[in-house]
């Protein structure tokens, strides 16, 4: 077991302990996009023939960060906040308007076949294996481009097969497994030739309960035990909350936070939720919390720890109450970030 | 090469996956092999009628047709990445997983697809070949024939270029640019036939812009022996079909300025 | 109206299976028709034998092939029914209350309409003005050919629509009707006008449908064939429609009930 430490703490020897360097550096990254503008209309569409015109979009604007080798980073933001900018930039398919970045110790988009090579990269919406053909021919076909040697690659793929259940859809044609089987040989499919690196862009996105908590389960294990670094793009806060021990917040183009989870929370509202099951409908008030929202006889509400202890607010309420059940929570993370975007416009 | 041995890997993949369509893929095979005889018919309506064309016969332009038509065969057969790459690849965005696996873009580009029905054309193109050859006033020697087989190889090569074009504009404009059709479809039609019948301009064009020149009629010349009938050195004939491959570098050069382009604004 | 509307602008966007209508835009037919002409030039400077037809009239002969190609049948069938059944959402189209064979008639006329007008417009004027396109030599012989568009319309798009109907046949909606479009090209007189022949043909050419969708209209248009035979000719196209109508709704009653039975 290898200790795994956040953004502070000394770099950790992980897999061969060769790399004591960041695999990831960022440094001022700044990204803009000329956006040709459709007006609207037909006779908007037939000016647009003749002349363009063109906004300029801030994708990125200067945003900075390392990543440590062994680190399960959830990079998080909303619709055009400039996370697959940024993805794409350190992968080396975009190139910045400025800035420094380093990968695996080269520049992505200097060094694209040599750092690729030592990726690894599901796209939760696009498989990138082969619709007709049986996965393990996909899996072949990988090697074959990946120049993994036989030895390697049936011992990695075999591991992968055991460790994703896959060996009754080895010779399943993709286009007729479910999402989450796809989901899984995808999964297998990024780690055939064992990337020190692992970006996922949101893999359980339409999966359904059970294949979420196996995506989940295997990307914990290969964080921790095979210290695979890894970056997951997502807007499935669950995943973030089960998997991420440090957490990136993007929002038009900056960072706005950098840091664990709780780290988060405590930026946004220290606030915390509590939700009473009472047994009878009563109207419920306190003069040191706040009602959010009332379901039936589930009532939630907002307060302020350092106002009110939690313990001397679930005595009053329960004293005036009848309650069958309560519980104390944070508020969920969506909350926090959607109020943490609502903070970052302008 | 390694990146050869990828390169038919890809193909034998493509292949693979059209054989699960089995039947489908015997009928097109077929509807493909009469759509382009129907080029034949109609030279040989024509000669019929008229006997020949500026000096040349019906054996002299089937040869020319023959090796023509199988050239654009092969390139059609395996042009379907590019030729179809603003569809397939920008607009999905398949194209970046493309840029994140470890070997050459153009060379994944290129083994797309291998159109099988397309090699249809071909059953009917090398039996006219054949019927040419055959039929033909010319000593052949391993020579000419080995000149025929590069000139077909030659103008594989300059089609397959002229495909690339085609992909590289889809970086630039979402619409593929009709000129780029014109050029191609039109190209071997025009080339089916000597180029001696065609205005100076549109020789000059077909000869040192779009070498079609040289991936049919050059080397017909010098088949036929016409080299100084025709006032055209006669070492041309034999280094002709280079400009097929020629061509081909460049444009992949332009690719590779297009593959930046789309690196440095994205999609 | 809309509905046809859409089908219609579905149909520009749709990939033709031959490589002669799938690239063929404005730029590439006019190269085509030009280069076309060359060609001929090159045969006629090459002989001084009598030929049917003069050059002029070859040349008006090749633009009026190109402005109007696409009203002969491109399609073994209409591909918004070939998509159908395959989807099995033809059995939505039994459904409903109309005439199912009128319907797909009238669908793939609109469609060809709609392609034919906006590559004719620009062909003619740019043929007629610049490459050589010659009006007809009477206000008789442009009504003959007005006649003649109307059955060339009503003949092509019979031919269509039946094999649309026997795509009810194969599974995945493809057969040997795929031959059908190139034995269309070939005959119709677009890959070389139909008077340049061999002699012996000429009799097999007459007996054939696709005369009627091009070169009968085309030679009617020039003069090449008299005004007068314009009624008879086009009694000879209708003659055809009407047998390729009557065979297409028997076949279509029948593959119905064959759907219908097999449960749709």
């Amino acid at each position: 077991m290898f200790p795994v430490k956040g953004i502070s703490g000394p770099p950790v020897q992980v897999g061969g302990g060769c790399s004591l360097l960041s695999p990831i550096v960022v440094e001022n990254l700044v990204k803009t996009f000329r956006v040709a503008e459709r007006e609207p209309g037909m006779w908007g569409a037939v000016r647009g023939l003749v002349r363009r015109r063109h906004r300029r979009v801030r994708a990125l604007g200067g945003i900075s960060f390392a990543v440590e080798p062994g680190e399960l980073v959830g990079y998080i933001g909303p619709n055009g906040a400039g996370k697959s900018t940024t993805v794409k930039v350190l992968s080396g398919i975009l190139v910045p308007d400025s800035g420094r970045c380093e990968v695996l110790g080269r520049v992505p988009w200097r060094e694209r076949i040599a750092l690729v090579r030592q990726l690894g990269v599901v796209f939760g919406q696009r498989t990138q294996l082969w619709w007709d053909l049986p996965v393990i021919e996909s899996f072949d076909l990988l090697r074959a481009i990946y120049r993994v040697s036989e030895r390697d690659h049936i011992r990695a793929r075999d591991e992968l097969i055991a460790l994703l259940d896959l060996a009754p859809l080895l010779d399943v044609p993709v286009r007729q497994l479910s999402l989450g089987q796809r989901m899984r040989c995808d999964l297998a499919a990024a780690l055939l030739h064992s990337p020190k690196l692992l970006f996922l862009d949101e893999p359980t996105i339409g999966l359904d309960a059970v294949s979420k908590l196996a995506v989940r389960d295997f990307v914990r294990r290969l964080n921790r035990e095979r210290g695979v670094t890894v970056i997951l793009t997502t807007h499935d806060m669950d995943d973030i909350e089960a998997l991420c021990t440090r957490v990136i917040v993007i929002g038009e183009g900056r960072i706005l936070s950098d840091g664990t989870l709780d780290d988060l929370r405590r930026r946004v509202t220290t606030e915390r939720w509590l939700i009473v099951d009472l047994l009878e409908d009563d109207e419920v008030s306190d003069a040191q919390a706040t009602v959010i929202s009332r379901e039936g006889s589930r009532v939630c509400l907002r307060f302020d720890p350092e106002e009110v202890a939690p313990a001397a607010l679930i005595a009053r309420i329960t004293a005036r109450h009848a309650v069958r059940d309560l519980f104390v929570e944070n508020p969920p993370i969506e909350e926090i970030i959607a109020r943490m975007y609502r903070g970052a416009a302008p | 090469m390694d990146s050869l041995r990828l390169y038919f890997r890809y193909l034998g993949v493509s292949v693979r996956s059209q054989m699960q369509y089995r039947g489908s893929f015997i009928l097109l095979s077929i509807a493909h092999l009469f759509a382009t005889g129907a080029d034949f018919v109609g030279l040989w309506v024509l000669f019929h009628r008229f006997g020949s064309i500026k000096g040349w016969s019906l054996p002299e332009v089937a040869l020319l047709y023959g090796m023509v038509s199988s050239a654009f065969a092969f390139a059609d057969a395996t042009s379907r990445g590019f030729a179809m790459f603003g569809e397939t690849m920008v607009r999905t965005g398949e194209f970046d997983r493309i840029l994140l696996r470890p070997c050459s873009v153009a060379l994944q580009i290129a083994g797309q697809e291998l159109t099988l029905r397309r090699v249809g054309r071909l059953s009917q193109s090398i039996p006219v070949l054949l019927w040419a050859a055959w039929s033909l006033h010319v000593v052949w020697s391993p020579a000419k024939a080995a000149l025929a087989l590069m000139t077909i190889l030659g103008g594989a090569c300059l089609f397959n270029g002229l495909f690339v074009l085609r992909g590289t504009l889809a970086f630039w404009t979402v619409e593929s640019l009709e000129i780029m059709n014109t050029v191609t479809y039109g190209g071997v039609e025009a080339s089916e036939y000597p180029l001696v019948i065609y205005p100076a301009w549109f020789r000059r064009f077909f000869t040192f812009v779009i070498p079609l020149a040289c991936i049919g009629y050059f080397p017909a010349l010098g088949i036929l022996e016409r080299t100084s009938a025709a006032g055209v050195p006669s070492f041309l004939p034999w280094v002709a079909p280079l400009a097929g491959p020629a061509f081909l570098c460049l444009t992949l050069q332009v690719w590779k300025l297009g593959v930046r382009h789309y690196q440095s604004t994205g999609s | 109206m809309s509905a046809y509307g859409a089908v219609i602008s579905a149909r520009f966007r749709m990939h033709l299976q031959y490589r002669a209508a799938a690239a063929a835009g404005f730029g590439t037919q006019l190269f085509w028709g030009v280069i076309r002409i060359l060609i001929f030039g090159a045969f006629y400077r090459s002989t001084t034998a009598h030929q049917p037809m003069t050059y002029p009239q070859v040349v008006t002969y090749i633009w009026l092939s190109q402005a109007l190609m696409r009203l002969i049948p491109w399609y073994a069938g209409d591909p918004d029914v070939r998509a159908a059944i395959r989807t099995g959402a033809v059995a939505y189209e039994l459904l409903r209350p109309v005439d199912l064979y009128w319907t797909w008639f009238v669908r793939i006329i609109g469609a060809s309409l709609a392609e034919t007008a906006l590559r004719a417009i620009p062909m003619f004027l740019v043929a007629g003005l610049f490459l050589g396109l010659q009006a007809p030599p009477s206000w008789a012989s442009a009504g003959a050919w007005g006649l003649a568009m109307i059955g060339v319309v009503l003949l092509a798009g019979a031919m269509v629509t039946l094999l649309s109907v026997t795509m009810m046949w194969t599974i995945s909606g493809e057969g040997v009707t795929y031959i059908v479009p190139t034995l269309a090209i070939v005959f119709s007189g677009l890959i070389v006008p139909l008077p340049f022949f061999p002699d012996w043909a000429q009799p097999i050419l007459n007996v054939l449908p696709f005369r009627g969708m091009l070169d009968i209209p085309f030679r009617l248009y020039m003069g090449h064939i008299p005004s007068g035979q314009a009624l008879p000719l086009f009694a000879q196209q209708m003659a055809w429609a009407v047998a390729l109508i009557v065979i297409g709704r028997l076949l279509l009653a029948r593959g119905t009930r064959r759907l219908v039975v097999q449960g749709g």
